[in-house]
């Protein structure tokens, strides 16, 4: 069995690297000093140890995470604690959503699995109708918030139609439920640490790119990172970008494209979509005048369209050009033309120059 | 032996001059003696007589079978060596292994039936008459292909033919296949869709709702579950029956004295007793008036088990299946069947399983050495003919595959078609804000 899975794994993100270069990630995460370098399917799989180890009333379910799942996030854990913690489900996700609200509706840290975030649809109902508004509907009666849901995200380089969608603003326009997204392996441990306790349900979407690729200094102990406050990852003066997620890496090479051109630009990780820190990237574009949005979901209802509307309505007598969004196209996600439809790097670039000169 | 001869010729020529045989029937009427066989073994029915085991057939179907599963075996030999050489891109889920299901399906059908399957979905594509050049082209996102390289390898459709494709998400096509099969029975064209999938998704939600407004309006579908045993990555399931609860405490009576096997036997005799008086009871009850219409929707849980590894067991099972569902509604044909690849080309199949497992099935339920045995057991090909039919689907692939290595990758404007009908406008973005109309071709 671990074999294969691992195979599936490391396919889906050697190809991706052959695609395209991405920056590694260390430049991006703060530093991540007295901690062994590992990969982001690591840094998740030492989340989940340490979410399972610290509290007895957790539990990680989903398709093949018995195995180790398709990503080997889950790899040792079933082992380790035991099967009636670490388990396998039927192939429904719908049913391991519910089931995973069930379980925290009595007090218990649940922490499902969905296979790929293409797969989620399913479960939607669940998540919105059911999870979100658990603990409105009953006057704080009840709720799940110790329900997590992880799923990875995004494009691969050649996933193809059902194995490289963003589906985070779906998400997004749900109160009751929080999403986040990380961007390196740093980031990943301490926030899926932080969702995990979080008493809402979360919604964790990982970026499938940079599972393997990905690789940085993790502290080895137990730590958590504030979920909705974002992170300027980058100072600069003269443009605003915001993005999560594996999106970051492509902007930061943007970014030091655009430096080498002498445009300053100020990087910020949202880190949580919902609910958002409007405060920080309030601040940066009242030092910027400008702001420039990213994302690989269609650019059409996408949440650079809430970010983009809030920061108008905030800043607007400050800004010195319309928000850009480079994201993805309004297509479904394509198979044989992902290069066309991903925001790369010198569309951004592109966007930075004309917003600049504006 | 002339017939012999003759068969075999009037077989080849035509392979040699189409690329698609599975459309042909280039038998002379001397082929069409009828010869009996007999299923491997008996079907399993629930709810209702199963099929008889034996069935007619001829030598030129025979021969057809054969060469129509060697073509299908050897496209996705061919495919995986594609994909490994990385012109195929995307994902890739092979069927080798299964192509009796599909062969025997096909020839119990009319193309006025549909089918609608999931993933893997390449054979039954050209079972339904699609070409290799139009497979091979879209699985390497060509524009020859049949989805004019747009699908990838999950997506294969083909209209003229009944076939409602290939679908990427588990068990979503199966209530797709109600919504045909309705459409079907409006049109009281005497025709029913096959609705396949796998033994994994067998434990959507979404099954059991398509099945349910299937039985519920009578519809004409067949729910073909191609049980291939290996969910994805080979999720194991218990057998209830091993842990029957009242075994359990049968055995714990007897271990503790507390009764006879006979003292156990007679409270079980009673309790059908008194079921019974209730049955006869509830008999004289009146029947509910059609408001409670959708109170009791499984009174029709009809089904058969076939060896989905025999072409005739499943020609049987499907004609008798198709017969069943346009007078009764909904049935279900579990197909037991095996797939040697893994799940998809990201599992190598062999983690979960032995090696001698997946040979044992090779050397024993092999779907195409079934009809070879029985292609020489009457006298209608030479070993060396039915070898010779292999070469040259193998010659045919190769082929094929040169051909749709030459088809070029769709245009680019192709990106942004097909998202919404023509003309009825669609608008893309580009890089920053701006704004990139989509010219629709």
């Amino acid at each position: 069995m671990a074999t294969n899975l691992k195979k599936l794994g490391s396919i889906l993100t050697k190809q991706a690297s052959l695609v395209r270069r991405l920056s590694s990630s260390p430049s991006l995460a703060s530093d991540g000093a007295n901690g062994k370098s590992i990969n982001l399917y690591t840094a998740i799989n030492q989340a989940l140890q340490i979410a399972l180890d610290s509290d007895p009333r957790s539990y990680v379910f989903g398709e093949d995470v018995g195995f180790g799942g398709v990503f080997r996030c889950t790899t040792g854990l079933a082992d380790q604690f035991g099967k009636h913690r670490v388990f396998n489900t039927p192939l429904c996700e719908q049913g391991i959503v519910g089931f995973g609200i069930g379980l925290a509706a009595m007090g218990n840290r649940a922490i499902a699995e969905i296979q790929f975030a293409d797969y989620i649809f399913p479960a939607f109902d669940q998540i919105v109708n059911e999870a979100a508004k658990f603990r409105y509907r009953s006057g704080n009666e009840f709720n799940c918030g110790g329900l997590t849901v992880r799923a990875p995200y995004g494009a691969v380089g050649h996933g193809g139609h059902y194995h490289s969608q963003s589906p985070e603003a779906f998400f997004c326009h749900v109160p009751g439920i929080k999403v986040v997204i990380p961007r390196s392996p740093k980031e990943a441990k301490g926030l899926l640490l932080a969702s995990i306790r979080d008493p809402n349900p979360v919604v964790f979407f990982e970026p499938k790119w940079l599972y393997r690729l990905a690789v940085e200094e993790v502290p080895e102990g137990d730590y958590t990172l504030p979920l909705s406050q974002a992170e300027v990852i980058r100072e600069g003066s003269d443009i605003t970008l915001v993005g999560w997620g594996a999106q970051l890496a492509v902007m930061e090479q943007a970014c030091i494209d655009a430096e080498k051109e002498g445009i300053s630009c100020e990087l910020i990780d949202l880190r949580t979509l919902i609910p958002w820190d409007k405060e920080t990237v309030e601040a940066s574009v009242r030092k910027t005048g400008r702001l420039l949005i990213s994302h690989e979901a269609p650019v059409t209802g996408g949440f650079g369209a809430e970010i983009s509307a809030s920061i108008v309505e905030r800043c607007f007598l400050r800004l010195e050009a319309p928000v850009a969004r480079v994201c993805g196209l309004d297509t479904p996600f394509p198979l044989v033309f992902e290069p066309f439809y991903m925001p790369t790097k010198n569309k951004i670039l592109d966007a930075i120059k004309d917003t600049v000169n504006f | 032996m002339s017939l012999t001869r003759r068969t075999t010729t009037s077989l080849l020529k035509p392979l040699t001059t189409t690329t698609s045989l599975l459309t042909r029937r280039p038998y002379s009427t001397d082929n069409s003696t009828p010869i009996t066989v007999e299923t491997s073994v008996p079907f399993t029915g629930h709810n209702c007589d199963p099929p008889s085991r034996s069935i007619t057939t001829t030598p030129s179907e025979l021969m057809t079978f054969f060469t129509d599963m060697s073509l299908m075996r050897r496209m996705e030999i061919a495919a995986d060596s594609l994909y490994k050489s990385k012109l195929i891109r995307g994902f890739c889920h092979l069927y080798d292994g299964q192509e009796a299901v599909c062969i025997g399906m096909e020839s119990a059908i009319t193309k006025k039936d549909c089918i609608i399957t999931a993933y893997r979905d390449h054979c039954i594509f050209l079972g339904r008459g699609g070409s290799l050049l139009e497979s091979f082209a879209e699985l390497m996102g060509r524009q020859d292909g049949c989805s004019r390289g747009k699908g990838g390898s999950m997506h294969f459709y083909k209209k003229d033919a009944g076939f409602y494709g290939g679908h990427g998400i588990v068990g979503a096509q199966v209530p797709l296949g109600c919504g045909l099969a309705f459409a079907q029975k409006y049109k009281k064209d005497e025709s029913v869709t096959f609705a396949m999938y796998g033994d994994g998704a067998a434990n959507q939600g979404q099954l059991f709702e398509a099945l349910n407004m299937a039985a519920l309006w009578d519809l004409p579908a067949i729910l073909v579950c191609e049980n291939n045993h290996f969910i994805v990555e080979g999720v194991e399931f218990v057998d209830v029956r091993e842990r029957d609860p009242i075994e359990r405490i049968r055995k714990l009576i007897l271990a503790h004295d507390l009764a006879t096997e006979k003292e156990l036997k007679d409270i079980e005799k009673q309790a059908r007793k008194q079921v019974d008086e209730a049955i006869a009871k509830a008999k004289e009850s009146p029947m509910p008036d059609e408001s409670e219409l959708f109170t009791n929707v499984y009174r029709k849980g009809y089904g058969v088990e076939v060896d989905g590894m025999d072409a005739f067991a499943v020609k049987q099972a499907c004609k008798f299946a198709k017969e069943h569902a346009l007078k009764n509604g909904p049935i279900i044909l579990e197909m037991d069947t095996y797939r040697y690849h893994g799940h998809s080309m990201s599992d190598p199949g062999s983690t979960y399983r032995t090696r001698d497992e997946i040979s044992g099935v090779r050397q024993e339920r092999d779907p195409i050495e079934r009809i070879r045995k029985l292609i020489l057991a009457h006298d209608l090909a030479t070993e060396k003919e039915l070898k010779d039919i292999e070469k040259l689907a193998r010659k045919q692939v190769d082929e094929a595959i040169a051909k749709a290595k030459e088809s070029p990758m769709p245009d680019e404007s192709e990106l942004f078609t097909n998202v919404y009908r023509k003309g009825y406008g669609v608008e893309s973005f580009g890089a920053d804000r701006k704004e990139l109309r989509a010219t629709l071709p």
